[in-house]
């Protein structure tokens, strides 16, 4: 059986799912970690900090970023399987440890490396494999018809 | 989402919960999650190829595709109440707790969910990097 091999531009779609999802979520953080502390106690003050919320460049790059994350993840899903793009993208894990590593100069305990060593080598087990599920073509000469269907009161 | 989720709440609360009360809250988190996962890939896997169909239709006609799917918004629906669940956790529960289970536990149930709905075809390389990916992810989250 012939396997299921990605083209270059649906390698490019996995990477935006990996790289949008992580950095979406860090850019909310970091904009949210920004605003003066919300209170649920007050709603319409709730809703006027969200809204202004969204306006700042952090959060409104979080939800660009999240937007974008979630029509690759679509369109990830249309050719490929959900067992093979789920492990395949949580390489975005490991870009996000290293940026905070190399870029913010943060310490990464011993633990969370081995978490990026783990994951690396999952991400490398699945990519080897097939994207999708070979399904045989529906063959609708062998598919028999529980009653026959009958036009005109002659069996077809 | 989940740090979004945290500072809106402030701390969490300190609530000592027992170990079953934990248990179902994470559990409704990675149910609903699973659920609004695989719904969400049925629909996309009936809609076609969104590359193929964007080539011949232009983006409109991709979106148009998706958001004409029934299956697509339920697969929604479940995803907004994972998140909602997830708040609620986050309520009660340490983030230190919430962020590893539901993170990696998701990963289980959507490979268990995916052969047995969505009957992909899960080999040993595919589980063996859902359990290597499962366990990285709970020690990055941790």
């Amino acid at each position: 059986m012939a396997q299921h091999r990605l083209l270059p531009r649906q390698y490019l779609i996995l990477g935006l799912v990996a790289v949008c999802a992580p950095l979406g979520d860090s850019c909310l953080a970091r904009g949210m970690t920004a605003m003066p502390s919300i209170s649920l106690a007050h709603p319409y003050a709730l809703l006027d900090t969200l809204i202004a919320a969204v306006f700042t460049p952090w959060i409104a790059a979080g939800i660009a970023l999240l937007i974008g994350f979630f029509a690759s993840y679509l369109t990830a899903l249309s050719w490929a399987d959900l067992t093979f793009v789920l492990p395949a993208t949580a390489i975005g894990n490991v870009f996000v440890e290293l940026l905070s590593k190399f870029w913010l100069h943060e310490t990464i305990s011993l633990e969370r490396w081995v978490g990026v060593v783990l994951i690396t080598l999952g991400v490398a087990f699945v990519a080897q494999g097939p994207a999708l599920t070979e399904r045989p073509a529906p063959a609708v000469e062998k598919a028999p018809l529980e009653e026959p269907v009958t036009i005109g009161g002659q069996p077809r | 989402m989940m740090l979004f989720a945290v500072i809106l709440n402030g701390a969490p609360n300190a609530v000592t919960l027992n170990a079953w009360m934990a248990g179902a809250m994470i559990a409704a988190v990675v149910l609903t999650s699973a659920t609004g996962e695989v719904l969400t890939a049925s629909a996309m896997k009936s809609i076609g190829d969104l590359d193929v169909i964007r080539a011949r239709s232009g983006l409109p006609g991709a979106i148009r595709a998706v958001v004409t799917s029934p299956r697509f918004f339920a697969g929604v629906f479940f995803l907004a109440v994972a998140f909602f669940a997830l708040l609620l956790a986050l309520n009660y529960l340490n983030l230190s707790l919430v962020a590893p289970a539901t993170a990696s536990l998701t990963l289980v149930a959507n490979t268990i969910a995916g052969k047995i709905f969505l009957k992909e075809n899960v080999d040993r390389r595919r589980w063996a990097a859902a359990a290597l990916v499962c366990v990285g992810v709970y020690l990055l989250a941790h």
